[in-house]
């Protein structure tokens, strides 16, 4: 079974993240490191080719730069190959641009059986990617999968709804979704990171893959203000001293809700 | 061309007081839409228990799917709003609920009429012939405001309780079938069972009172404290992504940018430092208590009281004084 997985290389959300002052959008000109939410992509998809008992775990990603540090962590948990879009071209794509990019990207791999994405990024969190995706392919979906599984050749997803789970089958290939928690995922071993340093990692631009308008040329959407939300007053904020708790029931009962 | 003619994807659920009605989503939704234009609402499914809400809100026609017979809603929905449009209807706005549901049908509807989609909205105006719309970014410090540059319809995701929902007084609505067509293989998912994770209490976004708890508890079996605490304060309990993605409690608990948005009347955050992915989902809060060991964290930059403490001597003491009380 041969599953593609969409890697995202994000700025690392540990530090503060900064608009571009020219556009407006999220600066990602600095270092990149692999989106937290694909890992649980990547780890399900060596889940299923070790379950399936062959195949292999592709990467697709779309990053400026030639950006690869984070694609490396992918290869180093045990990907195969990566598909890296990096083209100036790029800069200001939307959700639709970027997914038929990747939609692209995974084509140029040739068939997968699957394709898996997070269901969001930690960083834009438009969170419509992945099924963009799955219509520009023509392929049947399955969003918010908790757990995952092929059997007899049919994938087998339980997927968040509002009310708790459906139980969803689906003819492959597919394009699944996943949230966080779908899986444990591996730590690169010592061996996995340098096997990764040699993987092939094939960088092309929008071009190569036969997709435009991308970029600023492609959205059709701009950003028109950036304003600061209205603050909350400051509180009161206060060391416990072991009746910290009184503060809190005087607190509740101010507010006539106890 | 002016800006006039607004759907909005309208759900029905099971209501509280039993049967079904629209979502309170769907009804801020129709009160956003009134104020933009005419207004009709597409509905996944059959529409007969709630068309008359719908109306009451200002929908003058009602598209219903009729029953989507196992289907996921995302292709099958867009498939059926791609048919309505190509028969002739235009809509210039089309709002969608940001949830499971309405996620993956705009995601689809976008690819299918090649048209952008601007999602986790808390605000929509009109701008001229195209519109605007708000998102907070950065945990909610900053507002972006985006427009659209190309042609009509805009597909906005808007996140729950952006806006009031109240009755316009509206008669019955139109009703007219809007049947999904044949999806080939992209429809190959179907739903074989649906499991409904039962809760008792208040539900989490409707309580009064939230109490959530997070990774600052230290491991799942104290979050029986903030279950005790929420129903000692006739409240919901509810969980940082942290503790979710730990498996220490279910999804459904789960408050933030990808569980649910809260604005009760008071949130207590215990052992919750405050990532940007929480505070979005309950900075909208009227009053916010956060108690927390560490007291740089980001919680306390929102909490009308903030305790530096540990939850777990300040949790059981506190539970004690209120059901003493």
């Amino acid at each position: 079974m041969n599953v593609i997985v969409c890697a995202k290389q994000i700025p690392d959300p540990a530090l503060p993240g900064e608009l571009d002052p020219s556009s407006n959008t999220l600066k990602r000109d600095g270092k990149l490191i692999l989106d937290e939410s694909d890992m649980y992509g990547v780890e399900m998809a060596l889940q299923l080719v070790d379950a399936a008992g062959g195949g292999e775990v592709s990467l697709v990603s779309m990053a400026p730069n030639g950006e690869v540090s984070g694609v490396r962590t992918a290869l180093a948990m045990g990907a195969a190959r990566a598909v890296l879009v990096s083209d100036p071209e790029l800069a200001g794509s939307d959700a639709l641009s970027t997914a038929k990019v990747l939609a692209a990207a995974a084509k140029r791999l040739g068939d997968a059986d699957l394709i898996i994405a997070g269901t969001e990024s930690s960083d834009g969190y438009t969170g419509t990617v992945p099924e963009q995706i799955a219509e520009v392919l023509g392929l049947p979906s399955v969003t918010f999968a908790k757990s995952v599984k092929v059997e007899d050749g049919v994938l087998k997803v339980n997927r968040q709804t509002e009310a708790g789970y459906d139980e969803v089958t689906c003819t492959l290939p597919a394009v699944v979704s996943v949230t966080a928690g779908v899986v444990e995922p591996r730590y690169p071993s010592f061996k996995g990171i340098m096997a990764a340093k040699s993987k092939p990692v094939d960088t092309v631009t929008a071009a190569d893959l036969g997709v435009t308008p991308v970029g600023w040329a492609g959205a059709g959407q701009q950003i028109v203000d950036v304003a600061s939300a209205p603050e909350r007053a400051a509180g009161e904020i206060i060391e416990d001293d072991g009746e910290a708790f009184n503060k809190i029931v005087e607190f509740l009962d101010n507010l006539k809700v106890i | 061309m002016a800006i006039s003619n607004i759907w909005v994807l309208a759900q029905g659920a099971p209501s509280s007081s039993g049967g079904v009605g629209p979502t309170s989503t769907t009804l801020e939704l129709l009160t956003k839409a009134r104020a933009l234009g005419t207004v009709t609402a597409f509905v996944p499914g059959d529409a007969t228990d709630i068309a008359g809400a719908l109306g009451e809100y200002g929908a003058t026609k009602v598209y219903a799917t009729g029953d989507l017979q196992g289907a996921l809603p995302g292709v099958a929905v867009a498939a059926a709003m791609q048919a309505v449009i190509a028969g002739g209807d235009a809509p210039d706005v089309i709002l969608f609920p940001q949830d499971y549901v309405g996620r993956d049908v705009v995601s689809r509807l976008s690819v299918k009429l090649d048209r952008p989609v601007l999602t986790n909205n808390t605000d929509i105006a009109v701008d001229g012939d195209s519109v605007k719309a708000t998102t907070p970014v950065f945990g909610g410090t900053k507002l972006v405001t985006t427009t659209f540059t190309g042609s009509a319809p805009y597909l906005i995701a808007v996140r729950p309780k952006s806006f009031a929902a109240e009755p316009a007084g509206g008669g019955a609505p139109e009703v007219v079938a809007a049947p999904v067509p044949d999806l080939g293989a992209a429809g190959g998912a179907k739903v074989q069972q649906v499991h409904v994770e039962e809760h008792s209490g208040p539900k989490l976004d409707e309580a009064n009172i939230v109490v959530s708890g997070g990774r600052g508890l230290g491991e799942a079996s104290k979050y029986e404290m903030i279950e005790t605490l929420a129903k000692a304060l006739k409240g919901a309990p509810g969980a940082s992504r942290a503790i979710v993605d730990a498996g220490w409690v279910p999804y459904s608990y789960q408050v933030g940018q990808t569980g649910k948005v809260v604005k009760p009347t008071v949130y207590i955050a215990a052992g919750i430092s405050g990532a940007t992915q929480h505070m979005v989902g309950m900075k909208g809060s009227k009053n916010i208590i956060a108690i927390n060991k560490d007291k740089e964290a980001p919680i306390f930059g929102v909490a009308d009281l903030g305790i530096v403490g540990d939850v777990h001597k300040v949790l059981p003491k506190l539970i004690e004084a209120l059901q003493s009380r």
